[in-house]
């Protein structure tokens, strides 16, 4: 064990756990990481390309080496940070990256084959033979080098989404981040704090730094208990906000029981949608490495990191106790996590500092103007060569602290291509003045690192920013605090021949850097793509701006000159499942049922999505063993006696004004404002570019009141469509257009014998055909006073009608026509028979209206009226449409059981079958129970003109080639009588 | 992002559908004597600007408005919001 004292862990609590198989006792408070190095762990995983044995090297979400897979089961997690993975009661983690046990990866081979695994070593050799890189090379690297593993199975678990608006969202709950959300909690301006830990405080609690001459975490408690006291303030702990939108918008997600071991009865994560009128960017800063030789073993980490574990979770980065400790620095920074060691009764081997004269703060030994040249230990740190002028020496350490400078956070300053500036007295980027609006940078992530300045710099940010929404809020009294010195020089990285690493993650070294550079990848975007340094699951954060420093020594040029780096969302990983925020399964999108649904369900009917919609497709009854006998059946039954079909899902528009005619005449292609009142006129709409576009009918139910119908596919769009032509076309006219599809269920009643049936139901309503001939419409009462509306309209060419009552009477209305229409033989028909219905009396439907037919093809031309301009009707005479032959006419095999298949391509007989000799296709087809055979609409070149030619259906993906007789489009009663009885 | 609709305010725009070019509420006339080339034109041609664009926005989740914003493609940022019938009404 190697636990020091303090710390903000509750050593009351333990929890046990296990990593690899072996049980491990921690606390609460401790993350996985923090628990591992206080129970003297340094191994946790392997690189990603060599295999080599790596440790912690950082203390938050910029860690690059240690991921682990956590869990088992379902929700076994890979590349989870063990840095900030909680620590619960239970927690399994493994490993990942190795074959075999950890301490004996069989992949290390990988390693000493390094000479061929530099930059670009893939792009070079998995060339040839191509069709190797899919089959054989891929899946053997990935295997090799994939990080953790998916468990395969579905995610148990439940996410959500929430949306939340705020006067000033602080990212950050550091010293800049309280000292703004005190000051703007204070003034009562609605306020979020987000910040990614699950404890306030950042940096505060990781350093032992004073406030007033305490522990910070004295002071952080107060004003923890302060701001959760104020009711305009919320304080959201476990959320990374990962993303800047525009307009103020940020994502963030919360993890809202990831840190326990299962979620009960609360979600995994949340998924928030914040709109922000101002933000405080307070992200803090992470700290930079520099490369030295062998510098990737466990042991070798961070110094920030290291003063960390020690203040925050009393952990030693040593495996035993009485392993020194060193700190290889350019600046004091480093010296104060000697100190801190120190003072934690840590054993340090003292301070390698690059500096000729560098300063001593306390008792321990500094090796001035000296570096790091050479580490050992396979799994583990054992010793460092330490260089002065020349001379080296080896030293027994069981962990090395670097301390490279820190990078503020620019990340969200970033998102809107806010190109972060290089600044010469800190050796670092800060945030570009031009980020995105109303962000405002502060303390650490603004280059503001000193704790009395960061805490000033927050407060001034929030000051200024609640300002800007004339909020005035007042300075509040800061705690005593100190700026510790920063004093630092330029050092990047120490050369030499051996590797050193940059990239711990995707394993890029100081080499591949100069082999991009000798190949030419200078600019930081091939560095990054030929290496894919940075293109890791870290981003890079701990990496980025120590690889620019080694291009810019190669190239001669300045860092600013060599190029930054600049950041996308997400600013750390964000899982698929929180994304989706619980849109998943039957949830993924609305499924909309209709007013008969769940009688038809009660039928036994089979059902098909249509659209949003759930329609029944066939109402199979026993003994029927496929889906044919009952659609065949279905049909029969419609031409023979009655039929009924829920047709709610075709698109209702009600227009209504003095100007409806008017507007309709613009709208459709045919002339709709001479109807009559009380009748009702098949319309066709067209595109504005000459196509047509939907069809369907238009009933005038009074002087100024038009009921219009479209297909179910265009419901929204011709309704969207027709809005467009009011408001910005012709918002002269005086016309109100309202959606009526869901307020009304449609059942059409179908057949010779629907006369009868409706007249069991109508109150005094006069059906006769000299009454209520066909293509007339009228609202009336049913049943005793159910208001209805009901029009003489015919899908089928059979005589029928459709019946609208009030939504909520579709399902009685159904079964009220059942039991009336019992000794009529009605039949309920679905979805499939409605189409065979359709193609028998070859009227157009979606397959016909697909957006490259025009009216013409369609046999509609004539619809498309010259005395009046309508949408579309300009350009559907230009030649290019207008000149087109094909037309709608249909089909029959020469072998009527034969099945025509929709979708071929007709030639003439004995003809070569290319683009060039190809005379259209067919459209739709089906099995016919009226012709007793298969049948088929199509658009065929010249088609209207030969009537009783043989085609060639071709249907090349198969193989398949039939021969077609050209027949008229209507298979059922061509001349119309039946629907006019 | 948000978009400050001229009845109701800031409104998110996952509420509206986003339709382009505003040059589609100037329809040429039909009965002009170059008509089919001017309707080519407009069905075909958009400006695609970086910079100041107006376009139209519909409130489809919403009051079924449909808008002229002015954005700035480049920034995204929304320089104004007006209803298109009062665009139309307008210059009428």
């Amino acid at each position: 064990m190697t636990r020091l004292s303090g710390g903000l862990i509750d050593r009351s609590r333990p929890l046990n756990f296990t990593f690899n198989g072996i049980s491990y006792t921690g606390f609460e408070g401790d993350t996985l990481a923090s628990a591992l190095l206080a129970n003297g762990v340094q191994l946790m995983g392997r690189s990603f390309k060599y295999h080599r044995p790596r440790g912690v090297f950082a203390a938050g979400s910029e860690e690059p080496n240690a991921m682990v897979e956590l869990r088992t089961g379902a929700r076994q997690e890979p590349n989870t940070r063990a840095t900030v993975t909680e620590l619960f009661e239970g927690l399994t983690a493994r490993s990942q990256n190795h074959m075999g046990p950890l301490h004996r990866d069989f992949l290390a081979v990988n390693d000493l084959l390094s000479p061929f695994f530099a930059a670009g070593f893939y792009y070079k050799t998995f060339m040839w033979p191509k069709a190797f890189w899919e089959k054989l090379y891929e899946p053997a690297i990935r295997k090799a080098a994939g990080l953790g593993s998916l468990s395969m199975l579905p995610d148990p678990d439940d996410y959500d989404k929430g949306f939340l608006h705020c006067d000033l969202l602080v990212i950050g709950a550091g010293a800049a981040g309280l000292a703004a959300a005190l000051a703007a909690g204070r003034a009562g301006a609605e306020v979020i704090l987000a910040d990614e830990d699950f404890a306030l405080g950042g940096r505060l609690v990781m350093e032992g730094d004073l406030l007033d001459e305490a522990l910070a975490t004295g002071w952080v408690a107060t004003v923890k208990a302060e701001l959760e006291s104020l009711p305009n303030v919320r304080i959201m702990t476990r959320t990374t906000v990962f993303g800047v939108y525009d307009h103020g918008i940020f994502g963030a997600v919360e993890r809202v029981s990831d840190h326990l071991p299962t979620p009960g009865d609360k979600v995994r994560q949340t998924l928030w949608r914040i709109t922000a009128k101002r933000t405080v960017l307070a992200a803090g800063a992470t700290e930079r490495h520099m490369p030295f030789a062998d510098n990737d073993r466990p042991g070798v980490m961070l110094a920030g990191a290291m003063r960390a574990y020690a203040n925050r979770w009393a952990a030693s980065p040593v495996k035993r106790d009485d392993d020194a400790i060193a700190i290889f620095t350019n600046g004091d920074d480093g010296h104060r996590t000697a100190l801190d060691l120190i003072a934690k009764g840590a054993k340090v081997l003292g301070v390698i500092d690059t500096r000729e004269t560098a300063p001593k703060f306390g008792d321990y030994e500094v090796f001035a103007g000296a570096t790091v040249t050479g580490t050992k230990g396979r799994l583990g740190l054992t010793s460092i060569e330490i260089t002065r002028g020349g001379r080296s020496e080896w030293h027994s350490v069981g962990a090395l602290g670097i301390a490279g400078g820190w990078n503020p956070n620019v990340h969200l300053a970033s998102h809107h291509r806010g190109r972060p500036v290089w600044n010469e007295r800190l050796l670092a980027f800060v945030p570009s003045p031009d980020g995105p609006k109303g962000l405002i940078p502060a303390g650490a992530a603004a280059g503001k690192g000193g704790t009395a300045e960061a805490l000033e710099d927050g407060m001034a940010a929030a000051i200024k920013a609640l300002a800007e929404l004339e909020i005035s809020a007042a300075e509040i009294s800061l705690p005593k605090a100190e700026n510790a010195s920063a004093e630092q020089v330029a050092f990047w990285h120490v050369p030499g021949q051996k590797r050193a690493w940059v990239d711990f993650q995707n394993d890029v070294t100081v080499k591949d850097i100069a082999l991009a550079h000798r190949e030419n990848m200078t600019p930081v975007e091939h560095l990054k793509r030929w290496t894919t340094l940075g293109m890791a699951t870290d981003q890079g954060k701990t990496s980025n701006v120590s690889a620019l420093a080694v291009m810019a020594e190669l190239t001669g040029k300045s860092i600013p000159e060599t190029g930054t780096t600049m950041f996308r969302p997400p600013y750390t990983g964000v899982s698929l499942a929180v994304l989706g925020g619980g849109d998943s399964g039957p949830l993924f999108r609305p499924r909309r049922l209709t007013p008969t649904h769940h009688w038809a369900a009660a039928q036994g009917a089979e059902f098909v999505e249509v659209g949003p919609w759930m329609r029944a497709q066939y109402f199979p009854r026993k003994g029927e063993m496929q889906w044919r006998e009952s659609v065949d059946r279905e049909v029969l039954a419609v031409r023979a006696g009655v039929g009924l079909c829920d047709v709610t899902t075709l698109g209702k528009i009600d227009v209504q004004g003095p100007d409806a005619g008017e507007f309709l005449n613009r709208i459709y292609a045919n002339m709709m404002g001479t109807l009559k009142v009380g009748k009702v006129r098949y319309g066709l709409m067209l595109r504005e570019d000459g196509h047509a576009y939907d069809d369907g009918t238009c009933a005038r139910m009074g002087e100024d009141h038009y009921v219009v119908t479209t297909t179910t596919a265009n419901a929204g769009l011709v309704y969207r469509q027709m809005e467009f032509a009011h408001q910005c076309l012709w918002p002269d006219l005086d016309v109100q257009l309202i959606s009526t599809t869901d307020a009304w269920a449609q059942i059409a009643v179908a057949g010779p014998k629907s006369r009868a049936l409706l007249s069991r139901i109508v109150d005094d309503f006069d059906l006769s055909n000299e009454a209520f001939p066909f293509m007339s419409c009228a609202a009336l009462t049913i049943c005793n006073g159910l208001r209805a509306r009901l029009f003489r309209i015919s899908f089928s060419g059979e005589l029928a009608y459709e019946l609208a009552v009030p939504a909520r009477y579709g399902h009685a209305l159904m079964a009220r026509l059942m039991e009336m229409g019992a000794d009529l033989g009605v039949t309920p028909y679905g979805t499939e028979a409605l189409a065979v219905l359709r193609i028998e009396k070859g009227h157009a439907a979606g397959a016909e209206l697909n957006g490259q037919t025009t009216a013409q093809m369609l046999g509609l031309g004539k619809m498309v009226s010259v005395k009046k301009d309508s949408i579309g009707a300009v350009m559907s005479r230009r030649e290019g449409l207008a000149a087109d032959t094909r037309r709608l006419v249909g089909f029959r095999s020469a072998d009527p059981q034969t099945q025509i298949m929709a979708g071929s391509h007709l030639f003439p007989e004995g003809a070569e079958q290319n683009m060039a000799t190809d005379q259209g296709w067919i459209t739709s087809a089906c099995y016919s129970p009226h012709m007793k055979g298969y049948i088929a609409l199509g658009l065929l070149e010249d088609g209207a003109a030969r009537l009783g030619e043989v085609v060639v259906a071709a249907n090349p993906l198969e193989g398949q080639a039939m021969k077609l007789e050209v027949v008229s489009a209507h298979f059922v009663d061509p001349e119309g009588g039946r629907l006019r009885d | 992002m948000l978009i400050p609709h001229p009845l109701l305010g800031l409104r998110d725009s996952q509420e509206f559908t986003y339709f382009g070019d505003a040059s589609l509420m100037w329809r040429p006339d039909p009965e002009a004597p170059e008509a089919e080339a001017a309707f080519c034109e407009y069905v075909f041609l958009r400006d695609n600007p970086a910079g100041v664009h107006r376009e139209l926005w519909f409130h489809e989740q919403g009051d079924r408005s449909w808008l002229v914003v002015t954005r700035d493609t480049t920034t995204h940022e929304i320089l104004g919001a007006e209803l298109a019938s009062d665009v139309k009404g307008a210059a009428q």
